[in-house]
């Protein structure tokens, strides 16, 4: 039993993971940015979430909201930062984004504290099932389900709709997507729409789990993603979906064998180093020369 | 000099060798390494050890070069396998798996790092002293290879891999150096930090740490030696000169990233360069 325990912590922290780096893959996909302020658009959409729920007493609506807003959030980091550093050097646009946390993450505490911020009322953290012996939280399911909506969606997205279809051209092979008319610019704004919205997504529902929003909450996004989306093999949705469950696996048992040497950081980095080894290219990454 | 003045000078100089090294692999031969912490890390604890058993300086020295370096072979050899943003990540895991064991290490202290290290017999000015020289000659020795034979492979390399191969360059060869050497730069400022704090406890080796060091680089103009040490003196003195906003001091240190980011993409070396082409043009 205790083993399954661990695998169901270990599966709903890698659902967690994966929301928190698909939008990472979106961008990484199209732009080949490391865009490491994604954890500013993730705490953003968790402070908006916490606001707003408890202002009006509907948590969805905090999602909703949260969902709304963060979009143009990222649409404006593309537009105001990212655009104009395309033709430098990697390094350049990511110490930018680095920046833009630094700047975020303080804003954050000097605006709402340093403690953070609690939902007036979260019934879904303290709401546990029983099932045939395991224990499972209300948010975890939440969180799961989520999950599978969220890659279902894009998938059927990109497979069934026209838009969904350019985009995924323009990732594959912009100067031919554009020749066949699309705007690859507005393909951008539509990509970190959506990035930023799932990542708003994201940062409510860890907001709901841990009950608290703190400045730095974003914190972990910043790295761990970072890692999810390598070892998935940078830029693919699927291989970002396999790498976050791994990592939530390795995370969660590693913890128990090997705890005493090891900290789950190092454990989950140590697995991501590892399997670079031996896959360079990341799970599904094609090789290239 | 009061107290406050050499600490600073102290600070400055060590991370100058921190910046200056890390250019030497992220500048001159283009690996992006975002675990530069971790070497200089490594060289501290190195240092610190060496010196609570036997006190000698030239020792404690040349134990965190030593350190450092074999540290940082065994990460190039990782460099030979992935490359670019995997690379990126890769040293983002070195750093974070070198914090994650150094805090469960009993020997190592854990989490409560190690005090009580020796003191070098300097005294403070004596440290700074020595800071600034081994800072000096660190600039220099960066500024002789980049002219060097070395220096042109390392940018061939850094350039283009496979045009550089075609030149008969050993790619693999001089990456490894790059980090060898860069890395074995990384362990000596360690050992200077433990001299100049004879407390050291892992997380100012983190990868936030690391996160500062390549911001340096690029502020400064990647692969420019005089940019990076230029820079890695100005941020090192930011926050203290922007002391007076004090409970906004990270606000105004992001904004700051930011704007010169923005407003010089190619770091001081471009800016500077860009000012002296303009000056003859008139």
């Amino acid at each position: 039993m205790y083993y399954i325990d661990l695998a169901v912590t270990g599966v709903s922290f890698g659902c967690m993971y994966a929301i928190m780096a698909v939008g990472l893959t979106l961008v990484y996909g199209l732009l080949r940015i490391l865009h490491i302020a994604h954890a500013a658009v993730f705490a953003l959409g968790a402070y908006v979430t916490v606001l707003v729920a408890n202002a009006s007493g509907s948590i969805l609506g905090g999602l909703i909201a949260a969902i709304v807003i963060t979009p143009l959030f990222g649409m404006a980091i593309y537009r105001l930062l990212y655009e104009p550093l395309l033709k430098y050097r990697p390094d350049v646009p990511m110490v930018a984004s680095v920046g833009l946390l630094v700047l975020m993450q303080d804003a954050f505490r000097v605006l709402f504290g340093e403690q953070g911020v609690t939902f007036r009322q979260n019934s879904l953290s303290f709401t546990t099932f029983d099932i045939a012996g395991v224990n499972i939280s209300a948010v975890q399911i939440a969180i799961i389900v989520t999950t599978v909506v969220v890659f279902l969606g894009l998938h059927l997205f990109t497979t069934y709709t026209r838009i969904g279809v350019g985009w995924r051209a323009t990732v594959s092979r912009p100067q031919i997507a554009t020749s066949f008319g699309i705007d690859p610019i507005k393909v951008r704004y539509l990509n970190f729409a959506i990035g930023s919205a799932l990542a708003a997504v994201a940062g409510g529902l860890v907001a709901l789990l841990n009950n608290l929003v703190d400045p730095g909450i974003g914190f972990v996004v910043s790295y761990k993603a970072l890692a999810i989306i390598v070892l998935g093999g940078l830029g693919s949705v699927q291989g970002t979906l396999v790498a976050s469950l791994v990592l939530g696996l390795v995370e969660a048992y590693g913890t128990i064998f090997i705890g005493a040497w090891l900290d789950r950081d190092a454990i989950a980095f140590l697995a991501l180093i590892l399997l670079l080894m031996i896959r360079p290219q990341g799970f599904t990454g094609v090789r290239t020369a | 000099m009061s107290a406050y003045g050499i600490s600073l000078v102290s600070i400055a100089g060590i991370n100058v060798i921190l910046a200056v090294s890390l250019n030497i692999i992220s500048g001159f031969c283009g690996q992006i390494s975002l675990g530069h912490a971790a070497f200089f890390g490594a060289g501290a604890y190195a240092a610190a050890l060496t010196m609570i058993a036997t006190a000698n300086v030239p020792l404690a020295l040349l134990a965190a070069l030593i350190m450092g370096c074999a540290l940082g072979i065994i990460v190039g050899f990782a460099s030979l396998r992935v490359r670019s943003d995997f690379l990126a990540v890769t040293t983002i895991g070195v750093n974070f798996l070198f914090v994650g064991f150094v805090r469960k290490q009993g020997w190592l202290g854990g989490e409560m790092g190690i005090s009580g290290i020796p003191a070098t017999g300097f005294g403070a000015t004596g440290n700074a002293i020595m800071i600034v020289a081994l800072a000096c000659m660190t600039i220099a020795f960066s500024l002789y290879m980049s002219r060097s034979w070395m220096g042109f492979a390392f940018r061939a390399v850094g350039e283009d891999e496979s045009a550089a191969a075609t030149l008969g360059i050993n790619a693999r060869a001089y990456k490894l150096a790059a980090f060898g050497i860069g890395t074995a730069l990384a362990g000596l400022a360690g050992a200077l930090y433990t001299f100049f704090t004879q407390f050291i406890t892992v997380d100012s080796f983190d990868f936030v740490f690391s996160v500062m060091l390549l911001a340096m680089v690029v502020i400064g103009g990647v692969g420019s030696t005089w940019g990076v040490a230029v820079a890695a003196v100005g941020l090192t003195l930011l926050p203290e000169a922007i002391r007076f906003v004090n409970d906004y001091r990270l606000l105004v240190f992001g904004g700051m990233l930011v704007l010169v980011i923005r407003l010089a993409p190619g770091g001081l070396a471009a800016l500077t360069r860009n000012l002296f082409a303009r000056g003859k043009r008139v």
